[in-house]
């Protein structure tokens, strides 16, 4: 099975296109059916996985525009392979919960659509290749905020576009420079991000190179001050919008970052470190705190979100295994964790039409199936042992902790902080008395909505217990990359923050 | 007594003036034909014109790089075959537009289609030649003919621009007129390469007048490329045009006078004299911004798409800064990309033409007359909302490697923030292109039974979409052989 990738790649756009033919009243088994034949190949994909092997596997290479350097190449290793199948999970899941009504066809084709691009961003190993999936799954997203969202919908997708577009062109510049650079060095030209990882480069170049990726990731991400555009996506998009933005498209951001800047130019990230951790920092108190004034519950899960990104941006620049290896752990369990969490308010909204906290209240007596859920998954959020947050959570600050004790130790408020506005928030909505009577006699979950959300359950709790599985290809593609970064950077102070290997095999 | 003059017939080289009397003898016997029998269908004249381009450019093709002819004026190189080959393609794709289901009386008039013909005509004169007299006689052979063709509309809005269009169109020949002259007094010639000579030979004395002398070529240009501050005529004229001449002028005018600016500008640029590089500089980003600003707040799509076109030829026009051959490469390409994308998108905007004016006084198409497309015309939606992704630059449809192609020139050059500049300008302009796709899926339907949309369609119109769609969504397969031919070209004719 050479062509796996583009299999995955592509499976879903095709099944998009025939999707127009089928029926409206059968579309919904075609996409869940389409969605699991899709998780299944990415499952497919895990178990030829070679978990020992630290480098590029399934490799496609074919080329597009030869004198420009361009070419369709495509891979995976350790690092994007989980997040591949997180994408198929999620609109596997998605799917399952699927609560829109009205245009169902055309949700379901957008879907599909969308899932294309993300598996493609995850998959691509060409800058110009990566930067066409990243474009386009605006425009999936674009419509499916716009067309099933609440009152200001349109005001939220078109910001969401405009905002992203705007970044990524800046990262397009970025690109153009660094194949220009490529071409300089070599006499060839070359978008392959494997063949730029090789390059080294002057630090002032890696500065200016570094702040132009970082523009277009951090918007994606989105970073404080760029993320003003992802409370009002949230606030308006459609359950299934949120689920999706939430789980995958903000992992594109975090992603790439692993993947581009980092090992591309390791003297500047190293460089960078305090100003990206101070933001990060700003990002995960200051969003945590709005969180807690929130009154609607959406908001408030979308806020959290944001905050937990800034974990996973200051893990990911810890520059060494554990904190980047924990940082994409994050990423999985994140995805797993605020999918779930929107898909809960989405599940009461459906119910009720209103996402408001004073609107509820003894929502365990009513809805107790429901309440469990909610239980674990917001355990889960606040990072509870056990479940899978922890585990990258964890990490992500230990990895931290050896670059600065200080700001990991103000990174920790973001438990306790987060503590503070998800148990308010459960308390508020899940305790006390039944305060309104149309709460009385609502419906628990459905059988669809459990069977997504136990699911979901699952892997927390599976992934918080045992993550070796996962954790293990991850960690052998982090070590690698980093005692790559290690030896490629030219500055003293990049060598000794790039800790390559773990102390224990040091002492061997 | 005067000596007999004696011309030798081959030294005049015929064979370089083939194309452009392929397309005149084909307008003079459309005519002849109208003469003998009258009242002959207009899908009669469409054919017969696509079959007059066809053969013309099966002439251009066939001409060797690097010769000249008819008294060495005419200039067959490189750029001249190029663009010929692109102004043909595009007037084949275009004229087929006249065969609307709905009934216009300009095209029942067989002069329509001969007037097309000699326009066309005049555009290859335009490129072929480095003689500021022929370019001239050129350009008012082909304005002269398209003035009349967009009045042939027959509408109040047609005369307004036909006339508005005419009067810029003369202003603008003055300056060229006054800027030619001034050339000629300097350096005593109207040949392009004679006075590049003789500019060097005097190493650039009499700078001011010289000055003066390109800053009235740069404004009459400025005219014909719709270049900013010269740019004011073009949505009036856009809107006053038919939606199908309005995407032809938006493609082969601006090809031609491209070619004359690569022509008289280039090697000004290349020389020590820095100041026509920084006025062109200055020129172009705001071309590429003000329009683009200016388009944000129109109400009608054809407007909208006017101003846009005006900020595409304001980052083509950054190719001719540049000024090296690959950015003169990409220069083409983009113009070549960009014509698959505006082809589409004017031939949607052409089928759904409609007499009554039911959401506007004034406009044929505003924005609320695409509320909600998606749920009455799916299929058409979706291919407006695909044509204005490319427009906007979003990957992977055309225009967005000509914008790949044309921001790496600008970064291999040093113009990195021109590059930035450009960047920017791409996600200003991705806001009104996504206004309309905002209009058709995110708004619910006005009272519609759809038919509007297709109120002008026909089968050759639908073809020439379909057509425009492949070559949209595939372009990129089409990057890299068409790179290689537009590279050789220009390579031969040493821009």
């Amino acid at each position: 099975m050479d062509h796996i990738l583009s299999v995955l790649v592509f499976f879903p756009a095709v099944a998009a296109l025939l999707g127009f033919v089928v029926s409206k009243d059968s579309i919904r088994a075609y996409g869940i059916s389409v969605a699991l034949i899709e998780f299944l190949l990415s499952i497919w994909l895990w178990m030829s996985f070679d978990g020992g092997y630290p480098g590029m596997q399934f490799v496609e290479m074919l080329p597009l525009i030869p004198s420009f350097g361009i070419s369709y190449y495509l891979g995976v290793d350790g690092i994007s392979l989980f997040i591949v199948i997180l994408s198929t999970f999620i609109t596997l899941i998605g799917l399952i919960a699927l609560s829109v009504k009205n245009d169902i066809k055309n949700m379901i084709i957008s879907l599909l659509f969308l899932e294309m691009t993300m598996v493609g961003v995850f998959v691509s190993l060409d800058a110009i290749v990566f930067y066409v999936f990243w474009e386009l799954s605006l425009v999936p997203m674009l419509y499916i905020i716009g067309a099933w969202g609440g009152n200001l919908r349109i005001y939220a997708a078109v910001k969401f576009f405009l905002y992203t577009f705007a970044g990524s062109l800046i990262m397009l510049v970025g690109m153009l420079v660094m194949a220009y650079l490529y071409y300089q060095a070599t006499g060839v030209w070359s978008f392959s991000i494997t063949e730029w990882h090789r390059l080294i480069l002057p630090m002032n170049y890696q500065i200016w190179l570094f702040v132009a990726f970082f523009i277009g990731l951090a918007i994606k991400v989105p970073m404080f001050p760029f993320h003003t555009w992802l409370p009002y996506a949230h606030g308006q998009a459609p359950t299934i919008g949120s689920i999706i933005l939430a789980a995958v498209l903000l992992k594109m951001g975090t992603y790439g970052l692993v993947r581009l800047p980092l090992p591309m130019f390791p003297d500047a990230s190293v460089y960078m470190i305090t100003p990206v951790a101070v933001l990060s920092l700003i990002m995960i108190i200051y969003t945590a705190m709005v969180a807690y004034a929130q009154e609607d519950m959406k908001q408030v899960v979308a806020y959290s979100s944001i905050s937990h990104m800034g974990v996973i941006v200051l893990g990911t620049f810890a520059m060494n295994p554990e904190g980047i290896s924990g940082s994409v752990f994050f990423m999985l369990s994140h995805g797993i964790v605020s999918g779930a969490l929107f898909m809960l308010v989405g599940v009461i909204y459906d119910r009720r039409q209103t996402k408001l906290m004073s609107e509820f209240g003894g929502l365990a007596k009513v809805m107790p199936r429901y309440a469990t859920i909610m239980g674990i998954m917001v355990m889960a959020s606040v990072g509870l042992p056990l479940t899978m947050s922890f585990v990258g959570e964890f990490l992500s600050l230990v990895g931290f902790y050896q670059v600065s004790p200080v700001m990991t130790i103000l990174a920790g408020t973001s438990i306790i902080l987060g503590a503070v506005y998800m148990l308010s928030l459960y308390r508020k909505s899940f305790f006390g008395e039944v305060v309104h009577e149309k709460n009385r006699d609502l419906e628990d979950l459905n059988g669809k909505e459990s069977m997504a959300l136990w699911s979901l359950v699952l892997v927390t709790v599976w992934l918080g217990i045992y993550p070796k599985p996962v954790l293990g290809p991850i960690n052998n593609s982090v070590e690698s990359l980093v005692s790559f970064m290690h030896e490629k950077s030219i500055t003293d102070e990049a060598k000794k923050v790039i800790k390559p290997t773990v102390i224990e095999r040091e002492a061997e | 007594m005067l000596e007999p003059i004696s011309v030798s017939l081959e030294s005049l080289n015929l064979g370089t003036l083939a194309p452009m009397l392929v397309a005149i003898g084909g307008g003079l016997g459309i005519l002849i034909i109208d003469l003998i029998k009258r009242d002959l269908d207009k899908s009669l004249y469409v054919m017969l014109s696509v079959l007059v381009l066809f053969v013309d450019l099966g002439i251009v093709l066939g001409l060797q790089a690097g010769e000249r002819g008819f008294f060495d004026i005419m200039l067959i190189d490189g750029v001249a075959i190029l663009s010929q080959i692109v102004i043909l393609a595009a007037s084949m794709l275009f004229i087929p537009l006249a065969l609307t289901s709905k009934r216009f009386h300009e095209f029942s008039y067989p002069e329509f289609f001969a007037l097309f013909l000699f326009m066309v005509a005049g555009f290859q004169f335009m490129v072929a030649t480095d003689n500021l007299i022929l370019i001239f006689v050129g350009l008012e052979t082909a304005s002269l003919a398209l003035y009349t063709l967009i009045a042939l509309h027959n509408r109040e809005k047609s005369f307004e621009a036909a006339v508005k269009y005419f009067i810029m169109g003369a202003l603008a020949a003055g300056f060229y007129v006054m800027g030619a002259m001034i050339l000629y007094a300097l350096t005593g010639s109207v040949e392009i390469y004679k006075i590049e000579e003789v500019l060097i030979a005097g190493d650039y004395a009499n700078l001011t007048i010289l000055f003066v002398g390109f800053a009235f070529l740069i404004a009459a240009l400025g005219f014909k490329l719709s270049m900013v501050p010269f740019h004011t005529w073009t949505p009036d004229v856009y809107e006053g045009a038919s939606a199908a001449l309005a995407g032809y002028m938006s493609i082969v005018p601006k090809i031609a006078g491209f070619v004359v600016a690569m022509r008289i500008f280039e090697f000004m640029i290349h020389s020590d004299v820095i100041w026509l590089r920084d006025v062109l500089y200055v020129v172009i980003v705001l071309t590429m911004t003000l329009p683009n600003i200016m388009a944000l707040v129109q109400r009608d799509v054809k407007r909208m798409l006017a101003f846009s076109s005006v900020s595409h030829a304001g980052f083509a026009m950054a190719a001719i800064m540049i000024g090296t051959t690959a950015a003169n490469s990409a220069l083409f390409l983009y113009w070549t990309l960009f014509l698959f994308t505006n082809l589409g998108a004017f031939t949607m905007l052409w089928i759904s033409r409609h007499k009554e004016s039911r959401w506007h006084i004034r406009y044929d198409h505003p924005y609320e007359k695409f509320s909600g497309m998606i749920q009455i015309m799916p299929v058409g939606a979706v291919l407006m909302a695909l044509f204005m992704l490319s427009l906007a630059g979003v990957p992977p449809f055309s225009v967005f490697w000509g914008k790949l192609y044309l921001m790496s020139e600008a970064v291999n050059n040093d113009y990195i923030i021109l590059a930035l500049i450009m960047a920017i300008n791409s996600a200003i302009s991705a806001y009104y292109y996504l206004k309309l796709i905002v209009y058709m899926f995110l708004k619910s339907p006005e009272e519609n039974d759809g038919t509007i949309y297709m109120k002008n369609a026909s089968r050759p119109l639908q073809t020439i979409i379909g057509l425009s769609v492949i070559l949209t969504v595939f372009a990129v397969l089409g990057v890299e052989p068409m790179m290689d031919v537009i590279t050789a070209y220009i390579k031969v004719s040493g821009f």
